[in-house]
């Protein structure tokens, strides 16, 4: 009797650990978005109705669009246990190399705006390399490449916006323009290409050989290792993806502002970083999120749309999403002290 | 001590055990990885707390709540990671926490002296006062501990594998020192899996299996064998199967290979079918070896073939030649813990699972269910992280790894390391079953170079074994052709 009582008790506790565990699995990629719901719906309850409207709804998913797309490469390079401060930087580099192939080379759109996409490949391939042979932390490598970043941009522009004539423009200032009211569009083009990049690389982390690999790079390395996963060519191909989304990124910001600036999106890269951590990822590696990382991304818009419709001064902007940050990764380290 | 019972939420770790020790006494606490010694002797430390059972010192209750409070009671423990602060010298170690000082200054005459009383009985002309602890052997660096316990006025003294990382010649000093302390009255509870040692030193013996005593007897009464028996539960032919296996074609082939630092010089022949083993100290080189072997190490010089391959290669290229390595740090190295079981026991091949290069997680998991029935791997599902699994399981799941990639030629080191009787049993079969081979099922016996530190372990599974000593790879013998106390002679560099 007492054994069938000690059977039965060990098939409950296993019963409620399997609970726990599919619950807690559901809180990590459910958490973000719930907290999304709830800044959002703090800010409908408090903002005048104008929050509510679908203008507004378009600005937000607009504005979220030029961190977002850096912060989708900035999630897989957090994920391989590495980080990249060079994207802001990345991004102002892209804007001088389109504005300067659009007006000085002739270039059509496609054209610069696939060249700026390979300008920031290329700081990303610099990165990458130099990290796997140097064995230099990621941190020290891309703060180095984001003076160097900065520093070819204004180089580009001989430390000058780069203005482009408007018919040469062709396409490229549509992708971040307003869509006209009950427009079958719906939403900018610009997000469009975040929400199919965005589809693109959640399959890449969770179906693909590259991404099981990233996950296990971040995990543990040495693991890695062992188990033939070439780890420096997954490094550098992780580094040149987030250099390549921080120049699609530069994109968006060229077409938002149609010239070439070498001095924008200064400290971008903190924004690009935080989206990633309150999505849920660690900077320690082996977590995190497409889905997250979006949610991110757009918790920081909704409160600084919220705050401006408010009328409410920057710095609280600021102050609310300082906190959120520290907040996000607290709970984070509570659930894994639980966990672990 | 006795009737002391300890929980580890599911696990029993400690179970009714009891244990007693007479001053001028040496107690010998033996038992396999796991067994429960340690706890055990967190117990009596005051490191952590029982959930029933009591103690008794010089016949009064003795209780610590804390590490603090069982020194100042007497019970001093040495640890097998040594706990000293290495930039600082020997006497503020030995006097660390207990500086004598007045009105918060510290009386350094006073330190110098009662440190000097310390020390003296050693006779050591490594330890002096003033001496940089990370300077000092490991040796001296024990000794260290030891004094600061001695500082103390401890009557129990607790060594927990003492010996394992020392020199020959420090190992004898430390049986003097030992025997001198014996003689003046104290209690000493010593740790080890060394039965050599335990005949050595220790006047009683209480061996401890699964968290219960296994037995309690003189040393004088007891046989080897016993020991053993008692240590592992089984006799010890069941504990080691041995088909009858077939020596096939020759498969790995190595000629005088050096690394950087080690292995200087390593030869050695590997056939399918057969299990080598190589025995040899800790820094030996084994690890090193195999590590340049499967291309995780640089190699200098010397030939490798593999197979139908020859020269060196990646560790990916190893894993595509039919190789495949266990690490000896499962922890650190052999797992990536915070990832799902079927993530560890796929990475090393992830094709297959899905259409046009894709990995699908649920083909991922299908695979992984055939490992967990087979190895018996006690978890909830395949996606479970491997972190939340028993060390033993732990194991399971990095070996299921080989099995799954299907490997040739698998290079195991020190699988058994830190893991439950079950699991070790559990290993021992399977590495048989794949030197065997079976032809009815179509599974070609594979080849096996398992490095080990328990002789017993490698006399039991081996069908040779080689000596690795500072570098260097003896000749290979017959396991029926030698015993453990050559191969130990061998190891120590004390052959001819």
């Amino acid at each position: 009797m007492k054994q069938d009582n000690r059977t039965l008790n060990s098939q409950f506790s296993i019963l409620n650990s399997a609970l726990a565990s599919n619950w807690r699995r559901w809180l990590n990629t459910v958490g973000p978005v719930l907290a999304l719901l709830l800044v959002y719906g703090i800010f409908v309850c408090m903002a005048p109705s104008s929050f509510r409207s679908t203008a507004n709804l378009q600005m937000i998913a607009k504005h979220t669009t030029i961190v977002g797309m850096a912060a989708l490469g900035m999630t897989l390079v957090i994920i391989s246990g590495g980080i990249d401060l060079s994207v802001g930087s990345i991004v102002a580099l892209a804007t001088a190399v389109i504005a300067k192939l659009l007006q000085d080379y002739g270039a059509g759109p496609v054209a610069a705006a696939i060249g700026g996409v390979v300008a920031g490949a290329l700081v990303g391939l610099v990165s990458g390399t130099l990290i796997t042979s140097l064995r230099v932390v990621p941190f020290i490598v891309t703060l180095g490449m984001m003076l160097v970043a900065r520093g070819m941009a204004k180089l580009i522009g001989q430390e000058q916006k780069i203005d482009v004539d408007t018919e040469k423009l062709k396409w490229l200032d549509e992708l971040m323009a307003s869509v006209p009211k009950g427009s079958w569009q719906l939403l900018p083009l610009g997000v469009w290409i975040l929400i199919v990049m965005a589809l693109a690389m959640a399959f890449l982390l969770r179906y693909t050989r590259l991404g099981r690999h990233i996950f296990a790079i971040g995990s543990n390395e040495q693991t890695a290792r062992l188990c033939g996963v070439v780890v420096w060519r997954i490094k550098v191909i992780v580094f040149m993806l987030c250099g390549a989304f921080a120049g699609l990124a530069g994109l968006m910001q060229f077409s938002r502002l149609t010239v070439g600036d070498p001095t924008v999106a200064v400290g971008l890269e903190l924004d690009v970083i935080a989206a990633v951590v309150i999505g849920g990822g660690s900077l320690s590696g082996g977590e995190g999120s497409i889905l997250g990382t979006l949610v991110g991304a757009l918790i920081m818009t909704v409160i600084a749309s919220g705050c401006t419709q408010m009328g409410l001064p920057n710095y609280w902007q600021e102050i609310i999403t300082g906190a959120i940050i520290i907040i996000a990764v607290a709970l984070d380290r509570l659930r894994h002290r639980r966990a672990g | 001590m006795q009737h002391v019972s300890k929980r580890f939420g599911a696990t029993i770790a400690l179970q009714d055990v009891g244990i007693e020790v007479a001053a001028g006494q040496v107690l010998a606490l033996v038992g396999e990885n796991g067994a429960g010694k340690s706890t055990l002797m967190k117990v009596l430390s005051g490191a952590i707390k029982a959930d029933a059972g009591r103690m008794w010192l010089d016949g009064e209750p003795y209780r610590p709540g804390n590490p603090l409070e069982a020194r100042q009671a007497g019970v001093a423990m040495i640890y097998q990671e040594l706990s000293l602060t290495p930039h600082l010298s020997v006497e503020e170690n030995i006097m660390l926490g207990m500086e004598p000082s007045r009105m918060g200054i510290v009386r350094w005459k006073e330190v110098r002296r009662r440190t000097i009383e310390a020390i003296r009985e050693f006779d050591n002309p490594e330890l002096t006062p003033d001496a940089r602890v990370s300077k000092l052997s490991v040796g001296s660096q024990q000794l260290v501990e030891i004094a600061r316990a001695l500082a103390t006025g401890c009557r129990v003294l607790v060594l927990d594998e003492p010996t394992s990382s020392l020199t020959r010649q420090d190992v004898e000093r430390l049986f003097e020192i030992i025997e001198r302390l014996k003689q003046q009255g104290k209690a000493i509870v010593y740790i080890s899996h060394f039965i050599e040692e335990v005949r050595r030193v220790a006047d009683k013996v209480t061996v401890l299996r699964d968290g219960q005593v296994a037995g309690v007897s003189a040393v004088d009464d007891i046989s080897n064998e016993d020991i053993v028996a008692l240590m592992v539960g089984r006799q010890v032919e069941e504990l080691y199967p041995r088909s009858k296996r077939k020596r096939g074609e020759l498969i790995l082939e190595v000629n005088d290979l050096a690394g950087v630092e080690k292995p200087e010089s390593a030869s050695l022949k590997l056939h399918r079918g057969e299990v080598v083993g190589i025995a040899g100290l800790i820094g030996a080189g084994r690890t090193e070896l195999l590590r340049s072997l499967f291309g995780l190490d640089p190699v200098r010089s010397g030939q490798i073939k593999l197979g139908v391959y020859t020269g060196q290669a990646s560790p990916a290229q190893r894993w595509t030649q039919g190789a495949g390595i266990l690490s000896e740090d499962r922890k650190e190295e052999g797992l990536a813990l915070d990832l799902s079981i079927a993530e560890n026991v796929t990475l090393s091949r992830l094709r297959g699972f899905g259409p046009l290069g894709t990995v699908l997680p649920s083909r991922q998991n299908a695979a992984t269910y055939r490992w967990i029935d087979k190895l018996e791997i006690r978890c909830r599902d395949p996606r479970q992280s491997v972190l939340s699994l028993s060390g033993g399981n732990q194991q399971r799941v990095a070996l299921a790894r080989l099995l799954q990639h299907d490997v040739d030629v698998l290079l195991l080191d020190e699988p058994t390391r830190g893991i439950d009787v079950a699991a070790k049993a559990l290993i021992y079969k399977l590495i048989d079953e794949l030197a065997t081979g079976s032809p009815a099922e179509g599974r070609e016996p594979k080849a096996v170079l398992i490095v080990s530190s328990y002789l017993p372990e490698l006399m039991g599974i081996c069908d040779r074994v080689a000596v690795m000593c500072r570098g260097n790879l003896g000749p290979i013998h017959q396991v029926n052709e030698t015993d453990e106390h050559k191969l130990m002679l061998e190891a120590t560099g004390q052959k001819n």
